[in-house]
């Protein structure tokens, strides 16, 4: 099968929606598709041989914050060309509402096309006014997929009709195996945090507390943690004697990331609400790091209600360091629920979710013929 | 007769001082008139620059993604009153990042009617550097006259609140912008 691609955020930049493109790219060539990939990119970037630029993207203020997007004559053109040299069977955009790449995908082409949304964007006023834009390009895909629940209910509401849903993938085998980072995971253990450190939602500040606790026990334990946001502001929140065993690695590369999730002895995913679906913790699993979690809906799900991973109640300090300490103190137990977890990834591995995403072209396929350009 | 002397300089001197608190009153009265005559222009330019905006995103002459990204910063910017010299700056940074693809205007005005509205957008954008230039102006001014002991001392600008610069980034031209967007929270993929 021919497949087109379009992924609307930046390829350089690392996010969500583009591991998520190349995951799915990856698994659908290793299946023996032929697929092309179109994102904003500089043109003297060094892209994987599946991936076409459309141009730079721009940064440009959209929705609160400012989007590294594409758009315009240029877009319009390189899409228009990619779409004609592709003759795709199968036209597959991400996050189509988003004003770039995908959205003038669609509104250029004719055909069998599938749209997957990724967030879970508030219904504003301002998509009003944009509206009849969007529907005249929206109305075209005959096939939707959402990754989680909160994204499926954003196209409910903004467009109508339905989504199948299709959680995102991991590819499990990258984080197999990795070298730990150099000193970890030492003798008194090591406690481990992925994520933003100012965004409150991801919990660190519950961490932290937490971490308190323990360290008052465990005069060797130390906490990693790898994220964006203010060293300073995080070490206030430690009690000064503890800080020497926080280390801070800030924004690290992919590659750092497997490191890291491999120098812990738990991985703590503390989150307080607003997660759709636990990538962060698919990732750990996959790395075989046993993980204590909040009590979240999403987080149950992903660690099959305790089997795969133990969790706390969300937002309670004192219960994560319970939890942690159990851990800590078992290695048994660790050693059991890593072992659940490598069972329980594998249905989040791309070669599994990228089959349930082909059987979604082989549902719009047969209606409506070849992919066309009509503008 | 020394007394006489001393209740006429009093005299003299208490109905200068009136006149003078007077003038002062009169002149603090006259620039709040202009200030709000000033902000009633302000605003006004600031509606119809969000209004032709929003006029050339839903023209069909561009882009579905160009009309969307346009489309909302208009609409933030108009129904923004908390937050709006951060809106209308991000509706300059959409027009801006949008004017200056290379060839944008040669490209648009080859379709019919898209001269009119560009020019008319240009014209708005332009009347909303001047607007704010003018309003920035009394209020500078008032500000510095309320300041002056006499004008506190008896209260002379009475219930009127204190005037605020209204401070944007309202220049199309792409001229040294290069930090402007840098400087901002990037949180496009997360």
């Amino acid at each position: 099968m021919r497949i087109g691609i379009v992924c609307p955020y930046d390829w350089e930049v690392p996010g969500g929606v583009r591991e998520h493109v190349s995951g799915l790219a990856e698994a659908l060539l290793e299946f023996g598709h032929e697929v092309s990939v179109i994102a904003p990119a500089d043109d003297d970037a060094v892209l994987p041989s599946y991936v076409v630029s459309a141009g730079r993207a721009v940064p440009v203020p959209y929705n609160g914050s400012v989007a590294r997007l594409a758009f315009g004559f240029m877009a319009v053109a390189r899409v228009r060309r990619w779409l004609k040299d592709g003759d795709f069977d199968v036209l597959h955009v991400h996050e189509p509402a988003a004003p770039s790449l995908s959205l003038i995908a669609c509104w250029a082409a004719d055909g069998p096309i599938v749209a997957t949304l990724h967030a879970a964007i508030p219904r504003s006023r301002a998509l009003y006014a944009a509206q009849p834009i969007l529907n005249s390009a929206l109305e075209k895909i005959s096939g939707r997929i959402a990754v989680a629940e909160a994204a499926r209910s954003t196209l409910v509401a903004h467009l109508g009709g339905d989504a199948v849903l299709i959680p995102n993938g991991v590819n499990v085998r990258r984080y197999e195996k990795a070298e730990p980072l150099p000193g970890f995971p030492g003798q008194g253990g090591t406690i481990g945090f992925l994520g933003r450190m100012d965004e409150p939602r991801k919990g660190l500040h519950v961490l932290l507390a937490g971490f308190a606790l323990l360290a008052a026990q465990r005069p060797d334990l130390r906490l990693l943690i790898a994220g964006r946001g203010d060293a300073d502001e995080v070490l206030a929140q430690v009690p000064a004697a503890f800080r020497d065993r926080v280390v801070l690695l800030g924004l690290v590369s992919d590659e750092d990331r497997v490191r890291m999730l491999h120098s812990v002895d738990v991985f703590c995913a503390p989150n307080t609400g607003g997660e759709s679906f636990g990538m962060v913790l698919v990732e750990a699993m996959s790395s075989g790091a046993p993980v204590v979690a909040s009590d979240l809906d999403a987080f149950r799900q992903v660690l099959r209600g305790g089997e795969a991973g133990e969790l706390f109640e969300t937002g309670n300090p004192d219960d994560l360091a319970a939890a942690v300490a159990k851990l800590l103190d078992d290695p048994g137990l660790r050693a059991r629920l890593a072992a659940g977890a490598s069972v329980a990834v594998r249905d989040y591995d791309w070669s599994v979710i990228a089959r349930d995403v082909l059987r979604v072209y082989q549902a719009v396929l047969p209606a409506t013929g070849r992919v066309a350009v009509v503008r | 007769m020394t007394a006489i002397i001393l209740i006429i300089v009093l005299v003299a001197v208490l109905a200068l001082s009136g006149v003078y608190t007077s003038w002062r009153a009169g002149r603090l009265d006259r620039l709040h008139a202009r200030l709000e005559a000033a902000s009633f222009a302000l605003d006004a330019a600031l509606l119809r620059r969000s209004a032709v905006a929003l006029e050339l995103a839903s023209s069909g002459v561009l882009d579905p993604a160009t009309s969307v990204l346009l489309a909302s910063a208009a609409h933030d910017a108009r129904s923004a009153p908390a937050g709006r010299e951060m809106a209308e700056s991000d509706l300059t940074r959409a027009l801006r990042a949008v004017f200056g693809q290379p060839g944008f205007r040669e490209l648009l005005v080859a379709q019919d009617g898209a001269e009119e509205l560009l020019s008319e957008l240009e014209g708005a954008a332009h009347q909303v550097f001047l607007a704010r230039k003018f309003y920035n102006d009394a209020v500078a001014a008032t500000q510095q006259a309320r300041r002056r002991w006499l004008a506190r001392a008896l209260r002379l600008a009475g219930t009127a609140p204190n005037p605020e610069f209204f401070e944007i980034d309202d220049s199309l031209v792409p001229a040294g912008v290069a930090g402007s967007l840098a400087d901002m929270p990037h949180l496009t993929d997360r």
